[in-house]
């Protein structure tokens, strides 16, 4: 503002300790702030009763060779078809190389009969059809997802479309031969 | 700009203190405005007259809505049947969003055409795409409101776009969601933004006509102000106009509001969200189509990066690069009347727009206008090629390899030879 009669060149003594100052309250007001602004974008995070929901547990006895049913695990559908000899052996044959998202079914299932993945599909988040009786079940004898046009097959595995990821495999475990619990 | 001399007592006083009447006596009343300006120039106006009607409308909804994933429906259902003329002001509402997209493309056109965004004019133009983008993300939130079926899965297929991003994308999607998928949490705070961005958006207004009356308005010629001649007060020529436009366009509206109010909209929307089914085809509202199509016509990886991360990569792209083509375009002229060459490719980008539109409104597989063998999604493909290369390589080669025809002296010459064309 006002010129000083401060020289132009000649090293104030007061010049090293005024910018230590100003680095270190512009410091403080920047950390200052972005703790001030955690608390904000932190409370749109999953709240605690909504990762409470976390896990639900399913009766498998009713679920006949061959058919597939769709649960509820927070707010998504959960894929679980009890597997024919057919679909897992096609899961099995396929060669790994000539998969988008190698993978073996092994890694995919606990016990063969059983398949269990995420029912959204890992493109844009739609739900594949094929788990009624009667869907379309895509080229590979799993899901089809109407949206985009991705195909899975009978591990659940993108095999074709614009989807980039297998369908996802939830944590599960077995509690009894018939009782899944999911989460 | 001399200042005015306020005879009312009271308004002196007050002017004398915070001089409001000064202020909006130079902006609506004095600004000094090209004589030649054609009905291309009443779209300014008539968006800001829809941002206007959509935030009353708004108000009166919120009065009647609830933000909750077991109401939401029923609440609009019920703003439907019984609250008194709640018809009418949601039917104002949900087409008044097609309206702003209506108004707000033309006017988009309008200073492509003319070359609006050339210096002076760039930080104006910023602000417009700002609007853009904040209009967008106001109408899809507003969109979720309802909570049906297309409400739920346009929120979660967008949602899903940020999961593209490497390593934070995931954690990013769930802190949108609140949760594990689109829900109750995502509902409120849709709604919370959706009531705030408006807000957002009339300040971006007010920046951008700031903005405007900094630099002056463009004209059909492109030629700037140089003498009083060429310019005429805002009061009564333009605001005369305007009303005028207003009225054309009001019954525009009306014709959508009162007898094909879903005609922009839906089906799919009147059944209540079930996050367990999909419908079968989930396409956007159509302001959006043209941006879906680039999205969806991405189904190639390139230096690794996925399809689907380049798809939302080029989506943004597409309006991103709005905010260089005051550099990208090379011609020294502004005005495409002057510009043989560079307006072909200026009605060739429009169309290419249109196509991309249609192209977003059918499934990929389908044939593009029915054509045996060219399907939607190559046609999709070629006219993104074009959309991006209309900027990238026809605005800086045209530019400087156009001869333009030569220009008017000034605003008043032209006017009295016949208009832009002479």
């Amino acid at each position: 503002m006002s010129q000083t009669a401060q020289s132009s060149g000649a090293h104030h003594p007061d010049e090293n300790r005024r910018d230590f100052l100003t680095l270190a309250t512009t410091a403080v007001g920047v950390v200052g702030t972005g703790m001030a602004l955690w608390p904000f974008v932190d409370s749109m995070n999953p709240s605690k009763d909504v990762l409470a929901l976390a896990s639900v547990e399913v009766n498998l006895s009713n679920i006949a060779v061959g058919q597939a049913v769709k649960v509820m695990w927070r707010g998504k559908p959960v894929f679980i078809r009890h597997r024919t000899e057919k679909e897992i052996n096609e899961a099995n044959e396929v060669a790994l190389n000539e998969l988008i998202d190698p993978q073996t079914d092994d890694e995919r299932v606990e016990k063969k009969e059983w398949l269990i993945v995420v029912g959204v599909c890992t493109h844009l988040g739609c739900i594949p059809m094929g788990t009624a009786t009667g869907e379309a079940r895509g080229d590979y004898d799993g899901w089809y997802c109407p949206c985009h046009g991705s195909h899975y097959d009978s591990s659940g595995r993108i095999r074709k479309g614009p989807a980039p990821l297998n369908l996802e495999v939830p944590t599960y475990t077995f509690l009894t031969d018939t009782s899944v619990q999911i989460g | 700009m001399s200042a005015p001399v306020w005879n009312n007592k009271v308004v002196k006083w007050v002017d004398d203190r915070l001089p409001v009447f000064t202020m909006m006596h130079h902006t609506a009343y004095e600004y000094p405005t090209p004589k030649n300006l054609s009905y291309m120039w009443n779209f300014g106006s008539l968006a800001g007259f829809v941002l206007v009607t959509m935030i009353l409308t708004g108000i009166f909804l919120v009065m009647n809505y609830t933000a909750h994933t077991s109401m939401a429906f029923d609440s609009v259902e019920r703003i439907m049947r019984d609250v008194n003329y709640g018809w009418l002001i949601r039917y104002i509402h949900m087409n008044g969003a097609s309206m702003f997209f209506i108004v707000v493309f033309i006017h988009m056109f309008r200073g492509l055409y003319y070359g609006s965004y050339k210096a002076p004019r760039e930080v104006l133009w910023w602000i417009g795409i700002l609007i853009l983008l904040a209009m967008m993300a106001t109408a899809f939130m507003g969109y979720v409101l309802p909570w049906g079926q297309m409400s739920f899965w346009g929120a979660t297929v967008i949602t899903n776009l940020f999961s593209a991003f490497p390593i934070i994308g995931d954690p990013l999607v769930s802190w949108l969601w609140g949760g594990f998928s689109v829900a109750n949490p995502t509902l409120n705070r849709f709604f919370s933004l959706h009531y705030l961005m408006p807000f957002v958006i009339l300040g971006l207004v007010v920046l951008h006509v700031w903005a405007l009356h900094a630099v002056r308005s463009n004209n059909p010629t492109g030629v700037e102000i140089k003498t009083p001649q060429d310019s005429i007060p805002f009061h009564p020529y333009y605001t005369i106009k305007d009303l005028f436009g207003l009225g054309v366009f009001l019954i525009f509206f009306a014709a959508f509001v009162f007898f094909a109010p879903d005609y922009l909209g839906h089906p799919d929307n009147y059944i209540p969200a079930n996050p367990l089914v999909t419908p079968p085809h989930i396409v956007p509202e159509w302001y959006f189509l043209p941006f879906y199509a680039i999205l969806r016509s991405i189904d190639f990886a390139i230096f690794g990066i996925p399809a689907k991360l380049l798809g939302v990569i080029a989506m943004f792209a597409s309006i991103v690069i709005l905010f260089v083509i005051p550099w990208l375009d090379t011609s020294k002229v502004r005005s495409s009347a002057f510009r043989p060459v560079y307006k072909w490719f200026f009605w060739l980008f429009v169309i290419d727009t249109f196509v991309l539109g249609y192209c977003g409104a059918k499934a990929p597989d389908d044939y593009f206008l029915g054509i045996e063998g060219l399907h939607v999604i190559t046609m999709g493909q070629l006219s993104t090629l074009y959309y991006f290369a209309h900027f990238l390589v026809v605005m800086p080669l045209v530019g400087k390899l156009e001869r333009t025809k030569p220009l008017p002296a000034s605003i008043s010459e032209s006017v009295l030879k016949g208009g832009a064309n002479a």
